[in-house]
């Protein structure tokens, strides 16, 4: 295959430069919108494709390695492409592939210059999360990672001329530079003093740290990487960042943003560290564990859709930060079979995220669109009047939900089996931890399935909550394909495991030195650890859905057919239906939040029976919120305003002030 | 013990420099106060000329020529150009009054020697004992650059303090690369170019070049 002399890497470097080309293009072409949007995001999905071929290329070769003839003297810039990152990069291209045509109808009706600059911004966000994937070097990655955070922000932020946007946008920055500071302390311990050339990943793999800085880098690598993922008590920014942002920014930021903090802790805890330990993988469980919960917790109250979508993140970055964790404690203890297989459901379902939830966020950008509401208790049945959507939405809210034969099923199935099938670790608490933490794993993934119920059936099913929208329209063309194309991939990656799990194995190899081995038994069914224990062949059972269906459908066909009665449904005792009588969302959410109530901060106000315009006002909201942050808030204002004591806006004393330190320093150092 | 012809000639230019120093100290007129700036450039120039001369590096006539071109020419009849323009040809308003300026300059050029008395000892290069002068400049620019109300004769004393440094650099270390002098060359440059349309900007909001006004923008 080398046989031209191209490496992957080669490739992978072409495309960025399209991408920030592109991007620049965009810019030039500001007077004429329609041919940014039909010509410029077309092209730009385009080397998405590119970019997840060439990652599906590099996983099966050796890495290849480029030094960057760039960046400041003596620091050049090091590539690397690894399985690891290859497959985030097949995740990365894959997933912005759907939205970037998505994105060539959504962006449709944008004014000119605005379009211009989120041409330009999109571009760069796809190019430096491609760079941070190959990033071979502390710098380079540092860079790459900052690039994102900088035109992610402005993408967040695009319709800033609303407040709540600003303060949204304000939060994610802040958040993302907390966060990138822990990691540039973690590159610090990392290189631990070995001098200039010790800021390469290659040098500090060699570093072998004592174990008290090992933990110190991956406790700082964790909470960095974290703030990006969302993990708790780190997650205030996704539910008001994700709403905030245009939807298939939100898909990037869901789909693609959140997987390079996971790739972040994977490169950092299983390759830049050489050892790890228990507490560890215990510390990432526990922390992934209650960040589930508390995501899917609070996507259940949620009214509007994005943010429901975005505590849906939440949950879903917990239950990637499980595998982690329980990838570690296998790792640590020998189990290796059981760690590659931990990890393998992690990494899948990374992939599976990617694309169900940038579906779940576009296809919320169409509902947008259509009818220009985001709250779902003004939605409903608008599987009528768009069916497109409708239709393509099922399948991420069947995926997402974790039903066969859907992706979603396959990794929660694997991540089940990782827990199941451990045998007796050597820590009897871990022992006892476990299968309780296999039980809150399956609530999880139950009240994921719950929460999808609501958010399908309140936007969907019933009848219009509003007279506008009877006018609502479905998806457009573009918006059409880049749904069907991630819908696609839904459906191919829940009805193939076996290929997919053939592919990972090179990265878990890559990272643990040991490969799920024989994961399938034939083609047809994926046995992860043996034929006899347990095992799953998506394709038989979705032939016998089919069949059940095809056969019930002839039945009724041949033995009802002719004597068929069209009446009003469950109208028992209500001869008048109307769309005021539905459930709605609060209503459907009402029964997690009596169950979880302490969980939540809740102020609601009833009316009393006799009034004759009732109003309701519910509010569910974070108690972290209140207990962490505003009293942070709070802090640093005390401290501001002392420190602005210092200010008098005179710059004789700003000078004086220099003078003094100058001579203070001057005279006793 | 007999001081070599060039270095006495160093001694005597560092000593003007030390003097222009204080004459900006008490110059109350801005025309003169370039004027002094443009002398003090001068006596730089010709210093770092005789440095290069006697140590014969190369290097070093350029950064003489440099500063000379600098110095003496461009950057004086940028500051003319401009108080032109602002028309603000009238005195220069001080803090504290001159004389009391003038004792604390004192007390800053004793502190400044007494300081550079170790690091002299340690020098090896024909110009030691020239850092404490260099020292006392720079403080005395910074000294000037408190003590006035007005935004051009601050910008001198940005400019006089570079020159301190610029000459600490080629007395106790026979200059920087040449790298590092041009670069530091721009900035001063582009420096005076920024404070020349913050000027205009100042004059612009608050009608007077007086920075006390500046006390307005602090945020409440």
């Amino acid at each position: 295959m080398d046989a031209v002399g191209i490496l992957p890497l080669d490739v992978l470097g072409g495309v960025i430069l399209l991408w920030l080309v592109l991007g620049l293009f965009g810019l030039v072409l500001q007077n004429t919108p329609h041919l940014i949007s039909s010509i410029i995001f077309p092209l730009g999905a385009i080397a998405a494709l590119v970019v997840a071929g060439t990652g599906l290329w590099a996983l099966g070769a050796a890495p290849s390695i480029a030094v960057l003839p760039l960046g400041l003297p003596d620091l050049p810039l090091h590539l690397r492409l690894d399985p690891l990152a290859a497959f985030f990069l097949i995740l990365l291209g894959g997933a912005s592939f759907g939205v970037s045509l998505f994105s060539a109808g959504y962006f449709r009706s944008m004014a000119g210059g605005m379009l211009a600059l989120l041409c330009l911004e999109y571009h760069l966000f796809l190019a430096s999360m491609a760079l941070i994937l190959v990033a071979d070097d502390a710098y380079m990655f540092m860079v790459a990672w900052e690039s994102m955070a900088l035109s992610s922000y402005f993408l967040v932020t695009t319709d800033h001329a609303i407040p709540d946007i600003r303060k949204a946008g304000f939060l994610y920055l802040l958040v993302a530079h907390v966060g990138a500071i822990s990691i540039l302390l973690c590159f610090g311990v990392m290189q631990g003093g070995h001098g200039i050339g010790a800021y390469t990943f290659a040098a500090m793999r060699e570093a072998h740290l004592s174990p008290f800085w090992s933990s110190i880098a991956f406790l700082l690598a964790l909470f960095g990487f974290g703030a990006k993922a969302g993990v708790l008590p780190l997650h205030v920014w996704l539910p008001e960042a994700y709403p905030a942002a245009p939807s298939p920014v939100a898909a990037l930021l869901s789909g693609v943003l959140l997987k390079t903090a996971i790739y972040g802790i994977l490169r950092i805890t299983f390759d830049l560290l050489a050892t790890q330990l228990w507490w560890w993988g215990v510390l990432a469980l526990a922390l992934g564990l209650i960040t589930a919960v508390f995501g899917v917790m609070f996507a259940a109250v949620q009214g509007d859709m994005k943010r429901l979508l975005a505590y849906s993140s939440i949950e879903n970055a917990g239950l990637l930060l499980v595998g982690i964790g329980l990838t570690v404690i296998f790792h640590v203890y020998g189990k290796d079979a059981l760690a590659a297989l931990s990890l393998t459901a992690a990494l899948y379902h990374c992939l599976n995220h990617a694309f169900f939830k940038s579906l779940l966020f576009i296809g919320t950008g169409s509902i947008l669109h259509a009818t220009g509401e985001r709250n779902m208790g003004r939605l409903g049945g608008l599987i009528r009047k768009m069916p497109w959507a409708a239709a393509l939405m099922l399948v991420g809210v069947l995926s997402i939900s974790g039903l066969p034969p859907f992706n979603g099923f396959v990794s929660e199935w694997l991540l089940l089996q990782a827990f199941l099938l451990s045998p007796g670790l050597p820590n009897s608490y871990i022992n006892m931890l476990i299968p309780v933490a296999a039980a809150v794993i399956a609530l999880a993934a139950a009240l994921a399935a719950y929460v999808m119920v609501k958010f399908y059936g309140i936007i969907f099913l019933g009848q219009h909550r509003e007279k506008a929208l009877e006018q609502a329209h479905d998806a457009g063309i573009w918006e059409r394909i880049g749904l069907t194309w991630l819908a696609i991939v839904c459906v191919v990656l829940g009805l193939a495991p076996v290929f997919v799990v053939q592919h990972l194995d090179q990265v878990t190899r890559m990272l643990l030195g040991h490969g799920l081995g024989n994961a399938a038994a034939g083609w047809l069914f994926l046995a992860p650890v043996d034929i006899e224990r347990a095992s799953y062949s998506p394709v038989i059972f979705l032939s016998a859905v089919l069949g059940v269906m095809l056969m019930t459908a002839l039945g009724v066909h041949r033995f009802y057919h002719g004597r068929l009665r069209r009446g009003p449904a469950w109208n028992c005792g209500f001869p008048v239906q109307n769309a005021r009588m539905q459930d709605t969302a609060e209503g459907f959410g009402q029964p997690i939040r009596r169950i979880f109530e302490p969980f939540f901060r809740i102020e609601s106000e009833l009316p009393s029976a006799f009034d004759t315009h009732p109003r309701y006002h519910g509010r569910s909201d974070d108690r972290i919120w209140f207990a962490l942050y505003l009293p942070i808030k709070s802090l640093t204002e005390k401290l501001s305003s002392r420190a602005s004591l210092l200010q008098h806006g005179r710059i004789h004393l700003y000078l004086t002030y220099t003078f003094a330190t100058l001579v203070v320093l001057l005279a006793f150092v | 013990m007999s001081i070599p012809f060039t270095t006495q000639i160093i001694n005597l230019l560092a000593s003007i420099l030390l003097l222009i120093a204080f004459a900006m100290l008490s110059q109350r007129r801005i025309l003169s106060l370039i004027k002094l700036f443009a002398w003090q450039g001068l006596a730089l120039s010709a210093s770092t000329f005789v440095v290069a001369y006697s140590t014969a590096q190369h290097h070093l006539y350029y950064s003489a020529a440099l500063t000379l071109l600098l110095k003496v020419l461009i950057l004086p009849w940028l500051l003319h150009r401009l108080i032109h323009k602002l028309n603000v040809k009238w005195d220069v308003e001080t803090l504290i009054n001159i004389p009391t300026t003038m004792l604390v300059g004192i007390v800053l050029v004793i502190f400044a020697f007494n300081l550079a008395a170790p690091i002299s000892q340690l020098s090896e290069s024909i110009t030691r004992g020239l850092i404490g002068i260099a020292l006392a400049s720079v403080l005395l620019s910074l000294l000037m650059m408190i003590t006035r109300r007005k935004a051009v004769p601050q910008v001198v004393g940005f400019l006089a303090m570079e020159n301190g440094l610029f000459f600490a650099a080629t007395s106790a270390t026979h200059g920087m690369p040449l790298v590092v002098e041009l670069g530091i060359a721009l900035d001063v440059l582009v420096g005076t170019f920024i404070f020349g349309i913050f000027f205009f900007q100042l004059r612009e909001t608050f009608d007077s070049l007086d920075i006390t006004h500046m006390e307005k923008l602090k945020d409440d």
